[in-house]
């Protein structure tokens, strides 16, 4: 599968990979290899856990040990981040694939009676460094030797002197600081490490809590606001690697049925292009779920592997909802070709959710997506960065050749004014599904809105439901959606 | 007991020493010893008393712990810091 393209791409640097999902991606391959990367953040953003899954990383995957100062007397913390790895901090240390060396700096105890310098810093980490060989260090957090000692002038010396040193020792190194009101760093450490600057944020609305990665600086130049979404979960830090639109994706002319033979006549007998996003917007019981496990149903029985986000509903009763309306999904689940996944509402922001979602495509590979549906994505209350981030998640999709679905609860009246434009212009096809009662008798109705680069049938249809399944009767002629665009049959339609 | 920390003899440490010595005769009356550990030689041991200034003075017993950073020029801080008994 390929990744999505970084921004900037320094392939004359050399880059130590830090082994976090989706940051290597970013970076282009890790964090400058041999410098200083300074992360920063208030507590609780997840910086500690960030300088213990690189020092991990670089010593289990990458062959790089690594040695962790740790100036906040947070042993518990430290064991906790590194179990939360699925590491032991005991082995490691015993395997000499990490050593930490806990750095007391208490302020109670220290009286400044003429010069110093921090050479016994220095020598206990040169020490450590050479004990198990370490090509890694991490400083968390450097800040606490401000709050220990009283001479600003000699620690900003020491500072300087200090990152002077892991570079000339050619050592990788994270070292994590404290946010600050005005500046980065309450204490402005931005302001000597020039190579790599992170900043990592965690915000709670409402009760909803957002977290965001933001490279600040990479080598010198500026990434300006290039924010990506990031969960904290048993595995670790996974940052969504999704940022701007790139436009330039593959179109395949493959195409794939929409599991209702009926339906894949409206569209040149063909169905789907494979790689398409589809949308299917309705209100309330027209058959939206319905769509879209028929759809998914006939991608299994093609061996295909499908992903089913769960919004609303919990995975059982959409097996069971299904098998009322003859989809038998269950077997497709047995045989691991569809793999669902239920999103609850928790107190994890709707960024989090689609951080989850990017996450499990990069784990299943599916070649069918299905979002069912994402109505909280796309309405008005939905922040401008959710939206922005479902865009980037529909991209994402086209660009890796994934087949998606996507279901949007509208209410009765117009869809199209009910669905946010934005999204909507993102999809090649997109199904309306609608209640009526002409003459008293009620009936659904679908017809397909548009379907770019294929001669649709525009003509509404009536579904049929049934414990046969579904399908799509005759062509009305007495429906009240509105005027069609007239249009010769058989022309081509394009955007 | 005092133990003085120094990372090899930079002109700092030399100072330190010097000061050390003098404060111990003016004002101690030799009723302290003095160790000098030498951090460039034994590395080992600045984990122990967490040692991360040099030079570093620690006057271990009686507790609590007392540490002074510095080069112990600033004789009344020394005084203070180690909240020594002026000898009679």
């Amino acid at each position: 599968m390929s990744s999505a393209k970084p921004k900037v791409v320094h392939s004359w640097l050399a880059k130590a990979p830090t082994g976090i999902q989706g940051l290597d991606e970013v970076t282009g391959g890790g964090l400058p290899k041999g410098r200083v990367t300074l992360v920063c953040g208030s507590a609780g953003c997840g910086k500690s856990l960030f300088a213990m899954e690189f020092l991990v990383h670089g010593a289990m995957r990458y062959g790089e040990p690594g040695v962790c100062m740790d100036f906040e007397e947070t042993e518990a913390k430290l064991r906790a981040n590194v179990a939360s790895l699925g590491f032991d901090l005991r082995e490691l240390t015993k395997r000499k694939k990490l050593l930490v060396d806990f750095v007391s700096v208490e302020r109670n105890q220290i009286a400044e009676t003429g010069e110093y310098n921090l050479d016994g810093l220095f020598i206990r980490l040169a020490y450590a460094v050479k004990a198990i060989k370490a090509k890694r260090v991490v400083l968390d957090s450097i800040e606490a030797l401000f709050s220990g000692l009283v001479d600003s002038t000699i620690l900003r010396a020491e500072l300087r002197r200090l990152f002077h040193w892991l570079e000339e020792h050619k050592l990788t190194a994270v070292v994590t600081g404290e946010a600050g009101e005005q500046t980065l760093t309450r204490h402005g450490l931005e302001e000597y490490v020039a190579d790599c600057v992170i900043a990592l944020d965690h915000r709670v609305t409402e009760q909803i809590s957002t977290r965001r990665l933001r490279i600040v600086k990479y080598r010198g130049t500026s990434h300006g606001t290039d924010e990506y979404p990031f969960l904290i979960d048993h595995e670790g830090i996974s940052v969504v690697p999704i940022t701007s639109l790139e436009l330039a994706h593959k179109a395949s002319s493959d195409r794939v049925s929409t599991g209702i033979p009926s339906l894949d006549e409206m569209m040149e007998g063909k169905g789907f292009f494979r790689g398409s996003s589809v949308l299917v917007s309705g209100s309330s019981g027209t058959g939206k779920s319905s769509l879209a496990a028929s759809f998914t149903r006939a991608a299994c029985a093609r061996g295909e592997v499908c992903l089913y986000f769960a919004f609303e509903e919990s995975p059982s009763q959409i097996l069971r909802n299904m098998r009322s309306v003859s989809i038998n999904l269950e077997p497709w689940v047995k045989k691991g070709l569809l793999h669902f996944h239920a999103m609850r509402p928790t107190s994890i922001g709707l960024e989090a959710h689609l951080a989850v979602v990017h996450k499990l495509i990069e784990k299943f590979r599916p070649n069918v997506v299905v979002i069912d549906p994402i109505t909280n994505l796309v309405s008005a209350t939905g922040t401008h960065s959710v939206k922005s981030m479902l865009m980037r998640l529909v991209d994402f999709l086209k660009v890796e050749q994934i087949t998606s679905m996507f279901t949007n609860l509208t209410f009765s009246g117009d869809p199209q004014e009910r669905t946010a434009a934005a999204v909507s212009s993102l999809m090649d096809t997109w199904i309306v599904l609608r209640d009526s009662k002409p003459n008293g008798r009620p009936r659904r109705e679908l017809y397909v809105l548009k379907s770019r680069g294929m001669a649709h049938s525009r003509e509404p249809r009536e579904l049929i439901v049934s414990e046969r399944g579904m399908e799509l009767g005759k062509v009305l002629t007495d429906h009240t959606l509105g005027t069609p665009v007239a249009g010769p049959s058989g022309a081509k339609v394009s955007g | 007991m005092l133990r003085l920390y120094i990372a090899g003899h930079t002109p700092n440490s030399i100072a330190a020493i010097a000061n050390l010595k003098k404060i111990c005769e003016d004002k101690l009356h030799g009723k302290y010893r003095i160790e000098v550990v030498d951090l460039l030689k034994k590395p080992q041991l600045a984990k122990g008393d967490q040692i991360i200034a040099i030079p570093t003075l620690v006057r271990r017993l009686p507790p609590p712990v007392k540490k002074i950073i510095g080069n112990l020029s600033k004789t009344d801080s020394v005084i203070v810091g180690l909240d020594l008994q002026p000898a009679r």
